[in-house]
C-alpha cells in the first residue's frame, strides 16, 4: 500500500532513467509473455502436443509495455501529487475547502431525497441500495484498514458470516430480520476475534496473505458444508424483512392494506433503501465516536507507531482485536442486510473480488476518511454501472480511472486527517505526516 | 536492604545469538534521584533499556522494581505493555517514536489511555456519552496542557506532531511519557541532536521532574554537559560490562571511563576531559 506515495517525493526523473525503467518493464514483459503467449500449445487430436508461435502478438505485448510505463511514469510527473499543490491557485483551493465542509451534509439530504426523486425509477433505487451496501462495508473495513491500519484481504469473510447467520437462523427457526441484525452482527465480531487470535501477531505483508486465507477458507466451508449451508445451492427464501412484524406484501396485513393504499412493489424497496441508509449511517455514527474515545485514538496511535504504543502501556493485542471485531460486527451487519434484500444467497457472492472491492474504495477513499469513503463507493459503483454501455471495454476503462485517480491522489480522495481532540482550533492533518500502518 | 532503590538490576545477561550485548550487569537507581547510564557506542545501554522496559527479554538476571508503597515487581517476567502499566515505567527511544500524524495534544491523550479506557467504562460509558467520562477527558486535557506548559509547547498543541522541530519532537517525547505518569522515567539520548540552549532547558526540565515531582530518572546520555551536571549517580559500561560507578565527579576521573571513552571515539573522550578540567 505505500507504493503509490513513494513516488511523491521522487525528483523529475531524467530521460536515461525513464528509458531504463521501460526498458526493464519491457524485458520482464517479455519473460512473462513469451510462455503465456509467444508459444501456444494444444493437445493435438490425437492427444498429442501440437504448438505454434506468436510471435507478432508477442511484439505488440513487449511494445505496449514499453510504452505504456514511460506514459505512467510520465503522468506520475506532470500530475503527480507534487505539481498539483503548484497547479491549483489558492482560491480554488479555498473554494474546495468549503465545498468539502457543505459536500457532507448536501450529500447526506441529497440521499434522504433519493426514494422521492426516483421514486418510479426501479433501477436507480437498487442502484444506490447498492451503494449504500458497500459505503457501509467501506465504512466498517475503514475502522481495521484506515484506522488500525491492519491490512485485512478477507472483509467478506464477514459479509458472508452475517449474510448466513441471518439466512439460516430465519429460514431454520423463523426468527424476524429485527432478532436476527444484531446476532448476525455478534456472530461475525466472534470470527473477527477467532480470526484475529493467531493472525494479529503477524505483520504487514502477512497479515494481508492470512487474511485472504481466512476469506476463501470460509467461502470453501460454506460450499463444502452441505447439510448445513446448502453448498453451492446456497439458501433460498430468505424471508423479507418486516416493519415491525407488519409484513410488505400483497397480503391482508401487509403495510399497504393496513394504510389503505394501493399495494406497491416499490414500497419495499424504498424501505430496503431507508434501512441500509439507516444501517450505514449507523456505523458511521458508532466509528466517529470511537475515533474520539481512548480507543480509537488507541487505533490511531497503532497504525502510527505499534512500538510507541506498547512502551506507553497499551495492550496491542487488544486493542487490534477491538477493531478487528468491530469492522467484522459492520461487514455482519450488512451481510444480513444483503441476504434479506436478496431473498437468496450463495457462496458466489462471498469471493476475493468482493473483498478487493471494498478495499479499494477505503484506499481510493483516502485511508481513515468517511466522506472520503462514501465519495468513492459512489464512484467505484456509481462509475462501473455509468461504464457498462462500453461494454467488454468497461474494465479497461474503469482500470485507468482508477490508476489515474492513484497517480493523481496517492493518498485517495480525502487525504487529510481530521484530529480526534483540540485545545483552540482544530487543523486538519496532511497525509504526508499520517502513516499507513505496516500490520 | 533496598528501602530507597527504586530499581534494581541483578546480573542482567543479553545474548543474541553469538553477541553478548549486556553481561552480567548489575546496578541500582535509587528512588527520587537521577540514574545515568553512560557508555561509548555499542556498549549495550539501549540494550539494558529494552530489557527494563520488556522489548527485550533477558537472558538471564533479574530486574526489580520497588513502589512506593514497598510493592516489589519481578520486571523480567512481565510483558512490555505491562510494565508500562502496572509496574509504571515509562520510556523514551534513541531515535524518536512520536505520532507524527496525530497532534501534539493527542499525542499526549493517548497516553493516558489506560486511566482513560477505565473511565470511559472500556468504551461503553464513553459511546454514550456520560458525564463521568467527559470530566475525566477534561483532566486528561487538563494534565496535557501542564505538560505542554512545562515543555514550552502549549501553542504548538494542535499541530501535527510530526510538523515539529527536532528538539521539540525530544520534549514532547518526554511529555508524553511523564502523562502516563510513571514511577522511572526512562530517558535513551534526550539530549541527542539537542542545539546548546535546548540541552540546558533539558536540564531544568529533568531536573524538575526530579525535584518537583519525585519522579526517579534512569538516563542514557552522551552528552556529558547533561550528564555530569545533573546525574546524582553514574553507570558506566563498556561492551556489555560495567567498568566504573559513582558520582559524577568519581567517575569522571576513573582512569578506566577515560581509556574506555579514548579506545572508543576521541571527541566522546575529549568531551569527559574537559568536563572534568
Ligand atoms: N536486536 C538485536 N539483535 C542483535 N544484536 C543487537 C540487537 N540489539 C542490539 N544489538 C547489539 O548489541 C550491542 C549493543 O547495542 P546497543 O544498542 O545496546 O548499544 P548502545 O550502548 O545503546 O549504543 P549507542 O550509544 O550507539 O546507542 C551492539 O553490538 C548491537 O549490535
Ligand atoms: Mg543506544
Amino acid at each position: 500500500m505505500t507504493a503509490p506515495s513513494t513516488h511523491t517525493t521522487k525528483p523529475a526523473t531524467s530521460v536515461p532513467a525513464l528509458l531504463k525503467t521501460a526498458v526493464i518493464n519491457a524485458v520482464i514483459a517479455l519473460v512473462l509473455f513469451s510462455l503465456m503467449v509467444g508459444v501456444r500449445t494444444e493437445a493435438g487430436s490425437d492427444g498429442q502436443l501440437t504448438y505454434w508461435t506468436r510471435f507478432g502478438e508477442l511484439a505488440y505485448l513487449v511494445a505496449a509495455v514499453f510504452g505504456g510505463s514511460i506514459v505512467i511514469e510520465l503522468l506520475r510527473q506532470w500530475i503527480g501529487p507534487a505539481g498539483t499543490e503548484k497547479l491549483v491557485p489558492p482560491a480554488v483551493q479555498k473554494g474546495m475547502s468549503l465545498v468539502g465542509r457543505y459536500l457532507a451534509p448536501a450529500l447526506l439530504i441529497f440521499t434522504l431525497l433519493v426514494p422521492v426523486i426516483f421514486y418510479d425509477q426501479r433501477y436507480i433505487l437498487d442502484l444506490a441500495i447498492l451503494v449504500l451496501t458497500y459505503v457501509m462495508l467501506g465504512w466498517g473495513l475503514n475502522v481495521v484498514v484506515g484506522l488500525a491500519g491492519l491490512l485485512d484481504l478477507g472483509y467478506v469473510a464477514f459479509y458472508a458470516v452475517g449474510a448466513y447467520s441471518y439466512a439460516l437462523l430465519a429460514t431454520n427457526f423463523g426468527w424476524s430480520f429485527w432478532i436476527c441484525l444484531p446476532l448476525a452482527g455478534i456472530l461475525a465480531a466472534f470470527w473477527g476475534v477467532l480470526l484475529g487470535f493467531p493472525v494479529l501477531r503477524l505483520r504487514g505483508d502477512y497479515l494481508a496473505i492470512v487474511t485472504l486465507a481466512f476469506g476463501e477458507i470460509i467461502r470453501l466451508v460454506l460450499i463444502n458444508w452441505q447439510d448445513l449451508t446448502g453448498g453451492p445451492n446456497g439458501v433460498s427464501g430468505i424471508p423479507r424483512p418486516t416493519l415491525f412484524g407488519i409484513p410488505l406484501d400483497r397480503s391482508d396485513d401487509g403495510l399497504a392494506a393496513k394504510l389503505g393504499i394501493e399495494f406497491s412493489p416499490t414500497h419495499r424497496i424504498v424501505f430496503l433503501f431507508y434501512l441500509i441508509l439507516a444501517l450505514a449511517l449507523l456505523t458511521n455514527w458508532v466509528t466517529i465516536r470511537l475515533r474520539r474515545l481512548p480507543i480509537g485514538r488507541a487505533w490511531e496511535a497503532l497504525r502510527e507507531d505499534e512500538v510507541a504504543c506498547r512502551a506507553l502501556g497499551i495492550n496491542t493485542t487488544t486493542t487490534k482485536l477491538t477493531a478487528f471485531a468491530t469492522g467484522a460486527m459492520f461487514g455482519g451487519f450488512a451481510g444480513a442486510f444483503f441476504a434479506t434484500r436478496q431473498g437468496f444467497i450463495s457462496p458466489e457472492s462471498f469471493t476475493f473480488q468482493e473483498s478487493a472491492l471494498v478495499l479499494a474504495i477505503v484506499v481510493l477513499g483516502g485511508m481513515g476518511s468517511q466522506l472520503g469513503v462514501a465519495l468513492a463507493a459512489l464512484a467505484m459503483i456509481g462509475g462501473f454501472e455509468l461504464f457498462r454501455g462500453l461494454e467488454t471495454y468497461r474494465m479497461l476503462v474503469f482500470g485507468w480511472a482508477m490508476v489515474l485517480i492513484m497517480i493523481w491522489r496517492p493518498r485517495g480522495l480525502v487525504g487529510h486527517r481530521a484530529p480526534t481532540v483540540y485545545l483552540k482550533k482544530a487543523q486538519a492533518i496532511s497525509s504526508d505526516l499520517v502513516k499507513e500502518g505496516h500490520g | 536492604m533496598s528501602g530507597n532503590k527504586i530499581l534494581s538490576v541483578d546480573r542482567l545477561t543479553m545474548r543474541f545469538g553469538g553477541i553478548v550485548a549486556v553481561q552480567d550487569l548489575s546496578f541500582a537507581a535509587e528512588r527520587k534521584k537521577i540514574t545515568a547510564l553512560i557508555g561509548p557506542n555499542g556498549a549495550g545501554k539501549t540494550t539494558v533499556f529494552n530489557c527494563i522496559t520488556g522489548f527485550y527479554k533477558p537472558t538471564g538476571g533479574a530486574i526489580r522494581l520497588t513502589h512506593d508503597d514497598g510493592k516489589e515487581i519481578a520486571l523480567q517476567r512481565l510483558n512490555d505493555f505491562r510494565i508500562a502499566k502496572q509496574a509504571k515505567v515509562a520510556r523514551t527511544f534513541q531515535n524518536i517514536r512520536l505520532f507524527p500524524g496525530m497532534t501534539v495534544l493527542e499525542n499526549l491523550m493517548v497516553a493516558q489511555h489506560n486511566m482513560l479506557m477505565r473511565a470511559s467504562g472500556f468504551t461503553l460509558l464513553g459511546l454514550v456519552g456520560a458525564p463521568a467520562y467527559r470530566d475525566a477527558e477534561k483532566r486528561a486535557i487538563d494534565l496535557a496542557s501542564d505538560w505542554l506548559k512545562r515543555v514550552n509547547l502549549l501553542d504548538r498543541a494542535d499541530d501535527a506532531a510530526g510538523n515539529l522541530a527536532y528538539g521539540d519532537q525530544r520534549r514532547l517525547e518526554i511529555a508524553r511519557a511523564m502523562c502516563t505518569e510513571p514511577a522511572l522515567l526512562c530517558l535513551d539520548e534526550p539530549a541527542a541532536g539537542l542545539n546548546a540552549r535546548e540541552s540546558a532547558a533539558l536540564n531544568e526540565l529533568l531536573l524538575s521532574i526530579r525535584n518537583d515531582l519525585g519522579t526517579s530518572i534512569l538516563l542514557i546520555e552522551h552528552d556529558m554537559s547533561v550528564v555530569m551536571e545533573i546525574s546524582d549517580h553514574i553507570v558506566v559500561m563498556d561492551h556489555g560490562v560495567k567498568i566504573a560507578q559513582g558520582t559524577p565527579r568519581e567517575v569522571r576521573d576513573d582512569p578506566k571511563v577515560i581509556a574506555a571513552y579514548l579506545g572508543a571515539d576521541d571527541e566522546e573522550a575529549m568531551a569527559v576531559m574537559e568536563s572534568g578540567s
